[in-house]
């Protein structure tokens, strides 16, 4: 069965965020969260600048379901990292988890709740109904459901976002390292995913 | 680990096939996608937070409630921002628009957006556009009906026109109006009788047009976004693509990682050098050294194309000698570039062919644009890449449909397609428009102020200001309409605002208030119209590479809003002239139908081939988006098998011809049939004893393998082929002649344009000399179809492009129609003709002579070009390109210095041009590059782009996916510059220019700019010198970010041909606020 996975070749990315807003447009999500952003390392440095983009990475091992209190974050079985906004208290333990920062509150405060916990869902929505209102309006729309990849991925600018079968991700880049023969990494898989082997 | 409800979000994935990254699959058996929208509220959450007007006022946005069996439709449209023409595809149900999906079939986009792109849906929800009508009165705004507002501003603007005459009102138009929109408010400003009319193009690639169009022949990118796969080495030169034109950065990266060089050459190390194999900071506005620099080394090392410039190049020997002035360490001097990195650049430049050059708005954003933009463009003769795949000068445009806009003639320059303003362009067009040429005139105040360029929108404000003996027109500018145009775009901001306040009345159409609403202190005479976005509207639109994209309409437009066809409609009602307006043109519910106004167009812009879009072409191609190769662009299978895609003009004659579109412009290897087109004759013959036709080069096909002039009726009966015209193209040129022309000949069946032919020529036959009557004749004199061709065209030379404007010339007919400004200077000049030639009068009949002189420009009936092109010539003729303007103030490009500048030592060897007259105002040069300034404002400030933003911001600020991600404006400052200004990161600062301005910005300190300059993006606004206005705006209607605007900083400058504004290099200081 595919695993799905996120790839970002910092090659590519040009930081035009067209990722991070086509999320905003697909899931309605409201000023002040942000599922998905661009980060710029050593931001105009010359020959050191690097863009890539980041969200939830749906990693193998996730480190925000072991930490999480209520059990609100499980994996299905493309290995899409979802979570249940009904049970989930605010705690905030899996933004401290998390390596790529991605869980997004919708309150901030030293004490008690943030709200609930708003992450990327691979655009596969949550536990409740696919397509019904209710997943709509906590977790957003469900493209996996309609056989459709994330839209952050699906309108990357320069095709430096990709989203898909792991397996066949990792073949893509391949291939295209092996072609232009420079690359400076799929940043953050690693992390992600484990190792050097681009598999799963 | 856990794992937990996983069989209840699974579900059968078609979607396994990611190879492809997602071609969209279909949904199998799941769900009917987003039924349950019904009642969610969710995609109508911005309608549903307006309240501030009752529901019952929405038009056609009853989104709250969508029925819920409403099924989802896609619509394609084009997207509104850049010129790239990225297709977006739209979900609609219900009238509502749900979302966007990846539009993978575009040859363009591929499915992929940028920010911009993939925010447009959010102009749905609009929660901060213009809602209905508005006028401010008493320092309140209030609600008016369309009605109220357009009888009320129509009063007014027409009493200022009795008052003042039409001169006295300036209509601001947009290059985000469709084609059919920018070409009817260039008929509607000729209706109303001024050329007081411009959009964007004006400050931000008039100077590409100006300088390409009298270098090539035509003013336009050369090759496609598509064709670049194919460079084996880019040169960018002050374009940021990677904010601009994302886009197009699928297609550089493309072929970066097929080996492409990539060099960027800016004074900013940008997003797009981020991915440069070889960045060059240069001094900004030195870009003639640098390319002069390169040059240098290519010419000593040989390196040219020298058969190429041999056949294809006009006085490339002044070049050679203009370069020896540019040596490794003047250039250094100049530009600040280390000798061995100009070195490589050439080596790079000389060893990776084809190569192309790419450039945006840092090559001509200057008092020196239209030089620059020719200096890039000799660059390319000289290394033979213009005209061959995977080179060419790739001009990206700015806005989404600012080329269309251009050729449609929304420009105070000329009429649409390059026509010019000179009487013969008037009287081709009223026959277009099949409306009386001295009814038109009686429009006017004058028969001169018709026939002379009107104010450019960089300097509407001067118009208002200066005192009327100043300006070449009879009167002030009192009435003033930004239609689609922001006003913080313009540089001098603080004249604008004085400007604003002086006015009579002030009327804004536009989705958005604008700026152009608040940043005048009025309390009364400002009038807000909601006009809609381009995805309210059906029309087409011309991307950057020439493509003609037809938009279908997505939504009707939301709130009270109105499409701009609407609007035109009820001015020109209001005004009395609706009926002439709108003549061939169908309209319902006061509603013009935007293919007709296509089909208008395809029936006058023989200059350009915009003739043959059809809309039913267009359609066609936008179907069938997926039959098109993603290099070449070219149709692949039926029914656009063939064609490329979006018939990038010139797309030569009638659309019944079936011309395939021009995808690479000049590309000699090519038949004309095919899309193949030599270097354009635009210049005459010779000049000065010099040959300006081609030698040794033709397209395949053409009966004539050499240089020959563009085609007259003369031209083709002298070559014996006059008898191949059908009986309406051959009734239609003498209806011309004879002055009774009517665009309905066009429609008759063969017999009876027969009929009409032998009764027309029955009339005029006895006028027919017998010397003329031979002329007509097959000729057969033994001389070959090149100098027969050259001894037509001089015994019957159509002018060339006596007329005024400064972009580009193409004459209509007649050869009386020279045109001299006051002071002699600029307007032929600029034109591009030889007109010092004398014309020849060979004929005393007036018809015969009136027939000759009919070109492949106004023969309306399309046959002189379908005729030409049978025998394998172009239209426009085989000429070489010019390496020598003797037309523009520096025939060949020079250094100049700009206006204000720190480098006081190259004064007066790169000093500026002296102070003159254009465009009805006085132009300063030397009288402020006298003045030193650069002990009081040491640094150099120099303005751009952000991706998330676009122009002035008034459209990209008001929408919230947008605005979140790009919230603040800024100045980028060098870390040793910030430090000697005691300035800290974050820290709010004042900037002073030397015009007496000052803005207050956040600090951004980076090393993206170099020492001593400054860098602030432009498209903010709402803060004026420290002061935050947006309390100003109508209620619900403030975008989401305001900030000070860059331009409010900026200073004088401008172009010396086309007036182009200076936003790239002036001075300022820096002080903590």
């Amino acid at each position: 069965m595919a695993r799905m996975k996120f790839l970002c070749d910092a090659e590519r990315c040009i930081e035009c965020n067209a990722c991070s807003v086509a999320c905003k447009n697909e899931h309605e999500v409201p000023w002040g969260m942000v599922r998905r952003r661009v980060l710029t390392v050593n931001d105009g440095e010359e020959g050191q600048e690097r863009s890539l983009s980041i969200a939830c990475m749906h990693c193998t091992d996730a480190p925000c379901i072991a930490v999480c209190p209520v059990e609100c974050i499980y994996q299905n079985d493309y290995g899409i990292v979802l979570h249940d906004k009904d049970l989930c208290i605010g705690c905030g333990y899996c933004f401290y988890a998390c390596p790529f920062g991605a869980p997004q509150f919708p309150q901030q405060s030293n004490f008690g709740s943030r709200g609930k916990m708003d992450k990327c869902t691979f655009c596969a929505g949550g536990p409740e109904e696919p397509g019904s209102e209710a997943e709509l309006r906590k977790y957003g729309r469900n493209r996996i459901a309609e056989g459709k990849l994330p839209l952050c991925a699906e309108m990357c600018s320069t095709r430096s976002l990709l989203a898909g079968d792991g397996d066949q991700l990792s073949e893509i880049y391949r291939e295209r390292v092996q072609r232009r023969g420079y690359g400076s990494g799929a940043w953050g898989w690693e992390t992600a995913y484990y190792g050097p082997r681009t598999g799963s | 680990m856990l794992m937990k409800r996983t069989s209840s979000v699974t579900r059968p994935l078609t979607g396994t096939k990611t190879r492809r990254l997602a071609a969209p699959v279909a949904s199998i058996g799941t769900i009917d996608r987003r039924t349950f929208l019904k009642g969610s509220g969710m995609a109508v959450a911005g309608l549903a937070a307006l309240g501030t007007f009752a529901p019952t006022r929405v038009r056609k946005a009853p989104a709250q409630e969508p029925a819920p069996t409403g099924a989802i439709e896609e619509r394609k449209t084009v997207c509104p921002y850049c010129a790239v023409g990225c297709s977006i595809i739209a979900e609609v149900q219900n009238g509502v628009w749900i979302g966007q999906e990846p539009a993978f079939a575009s040859p363009i986009n591929m499915g992929t957006h940028c920010a911009k792109g993939a925010a447009a849906r959010e102009v749905a929800l609009g929660e901060r556009r213009l809602k209905y009508p508005m006028k401010l009165e008493d320092g309140q705004w209030r609600r008016l009906s369309w009605s109220e507002a357009v009888e009320e501003v129509g009063d007014r603007l027409l009493a200022i026109r009795e008052r003042e005459g039409p001169e006295a009102v300036y209509w601001l138009g947009s290059a985000k109006f469709s084609n059919e929109q920018a070409y009817l408010m260039r008929k509607f400003a000729a209706f109303w009788g001024t050329n007081n009319v411009d959009h964007q193009a004006r400050i931000c690639h008039s100077t590409t047009v100006a300088g390409v169009a009298n270098t090539f022949g035509y003013g336009a990118m050369t090759n496609s976004f598509n064709d670049i796969h194919n460079s084996k080495a880019i040169f960018l030169l002050g374009g940021n693509p990677a904010e601009a034109h994302p886009i197009s950065m699928l297609h550089l990266l493309h072929a970066k990682e097929q080996g492409a060089h990539f060099i960027v050459v800016d004074p900013r190390y940008t997003r797009t050098a981020a991915h440069a194999t070889e960045y060059v900071r240069i001094r900004p506005s030195t870009d003639i050294a640098f390319l002069w620099g390169v040059l240098w080394h290519i010419l000593r090392n040989g390196w040219e194309d020298q058969d190429y410039i041999a056949s294809r190049v006009y006085g490339f020997d002044e070049i050679r000698a203009e370069v020896e002035n540019y040596p490794p360490d003047v250039v250094e001097n100049i530009t600040g570039v280390a000798p061995d990195q100009v070195e490589r650049v050439a080596r790079i430049m000389a060893e990776n062919r084809p190569g192309t050059l790419v450039w945006c708005m840092g090559l001509t954003q200057s008092t020196k644009g239209h030089a620059n933009t020719r200096a890039a463009s000799i660059f390319q003769l000289a290394l033979g890449n213009i005209g061959v795949s995977g080179g060419g000068t790739n001009i990206f445009r700015g806005h989404d449909n600012v080329q269309g806009a251009t050729d449609l003639g929304l420009d105070s320059s000329t009429l649409p397609a390059y026509y010019g303003l000179s009487q013969g362009a008037w009287q081709h067009w009223a026959r277009v428009w099949d409306v009386d040429y001295e009814w038109l005139k009686s429009r006017f105040t004058s028969q001169e102020l018709m026939e002379t360029t009107g104010m450019p929108v960089s300097r509407w404000f001067d118009g208002v200001l200066e005192s009327v003996e100043n300006l070449d027109q009879p009167t002030q500018l009192r009435g003033m309409v930004f239609w689609g145009h922001a006003v913080n775009s313009q540089t001098r901001q603080a004249d604008a605002k004085r400007a604003l306040e002086q006015l009579d009345t002030l009327l804004i159409i536009d989705p958005h208030p604008t700026l152009a609403a608040v940043l005048g202190e009025r309390r009364d005479g400002v009038y807000l119209l909601p006009s809609s976005y381009t995805m309210e509207i059906a029309g087409s639109v011309t991307n950057s590479q020439r493509a003609v994209q037809w938009r279908e309409r997505v939504i009707e437009p939301i709130f009270e809003s109105k499409s701009d066809y609407e609007i035109t409609y009820l001015l020109a009602r209001k005004f009395g002239f609706a009926d002439e307006l709108f003549n061939q043109i169908t309209v319902e519910n006061d509603q013009p139908l935007p293919e007709d106004l296509l089909r208008e167009i395809n029936r006058g812009t023989w200059t350009i081939g915009y003739t043959g879009q059809s809309p039913e072409r267009l359609k066609r191609h936008m179907e069938h988006q997926d039959k098109f190769d993603t290099t070449t662009c070219l149709g692949m299978s039926a029914p656009v098998e063939g064609e490329y895609y979006g018939l990038p003009w010139p797309c030569w004659g009638t659309p019944e011809l079936g011309h395939p579109g021009t995808p690479l412009l000049y590309d000699a290897s090519k038949a004309v049939s095919e899309g193949g087109l030599p270097f354009r004759a635009r210049w005459g013959v010779e000049y000065e004893g010099d040959n300006l036709l081609a030698e040794g080069s033709a397209p395949p096909d053409s009966e004539i393998s050499d240089g020959y002039p563009e085609i007259t009726l003369a031209m083709l009966s002298k070559f014996g082929w006059n008898g191949e015209f059908r009986p309406q193209e051959a009734l239609a040129m003498m209806a011309i002649a004879a002055e009774s022309y009517e665009p309905s000949l066009l429609e008759l069946s063969d017999e009876e344009a027969e009929d009409r032919l032998r009764q027309l020529l029955e009339e005029q036959d006895l006028r027919l000399s017998p010397e003329q009557r031979r002329s007509t004749a097959p000729g057969a004199d033994g001389s070959s179809l090149q100098e027969q061709a050259i001894t037509s065209y001089q015994t019957n030379r159509p002018p060339i492009a006596e007329n005024p404007q400064k972009e580009e010339s193409d004459d209509s007919q007649s050869g009386d129609t020279q045109q001299q400004t006051e002071d002699g200077f600029g307007e032929m000049e600029f034109g591009g003709g030889n007109d010092s030639e004398e014309e020849a009068p060979l004929n005393e009949n007036p018809f015969t002579e009136a027939l000759l002189r009919i070109n492949w420009k106004t023969d309306l009936s399309g046959g002189i070009q379908r005729v030409a092109i049978a025998h394998g010539l172009a239209p426009f003729g085989n000429g070489k390109a010019r390496a020598v303007a003797w037309n523009f103030p520096d025939p060949v490009p020079i250094h100049r210095e700009p206006l204000y500048t720190t480098r006081r030592d190259l004064l007066p060897e790169y000093q500026t041009y002296e102070d003159r007259r254009d465009y009805r105002l006085p132009i300063l040069y030397r009288t402020i590059q006298q003045r030193d300034f650069s002990q009081d404002f040491p640094l150099i400030l120099t303005s751009g782009r952000l991706v998330e933003h676009e122009g002035g911001g008034d459209s990209t600020r008001s929408n919230k996916w947008l605005a979140e991600f790009q919230p603040r404006m800024f100045a980028e400052i060098n870390p040793s510059d910030a430090a000697a200004a005691g300035i800290e990161a974050g820290a709010e600062l004042w900037l002073h220019t030397p015009e007496g301005s000052r803005v207050r910005v956040p600090a951004l300190i980076t090393n993206r700019v170099g020492r001593g300059t400054v860098f602030m993006p432009f498209h903010y606004g709402g803060w004026f010198q420290g002061e935050d206005i947006s309390g100003r705006y109508p209620a619900g209607t403030v975008p989401y970010v305001v900030g000070e605007a860059a331009n409010n900083a900026t200073t004088y400058g401008y172009d010396a041909v086309t007036l182009m504004q200076e936003a790239k290099a002036t001075l300022c200081r820096i002080e903590p606020a």
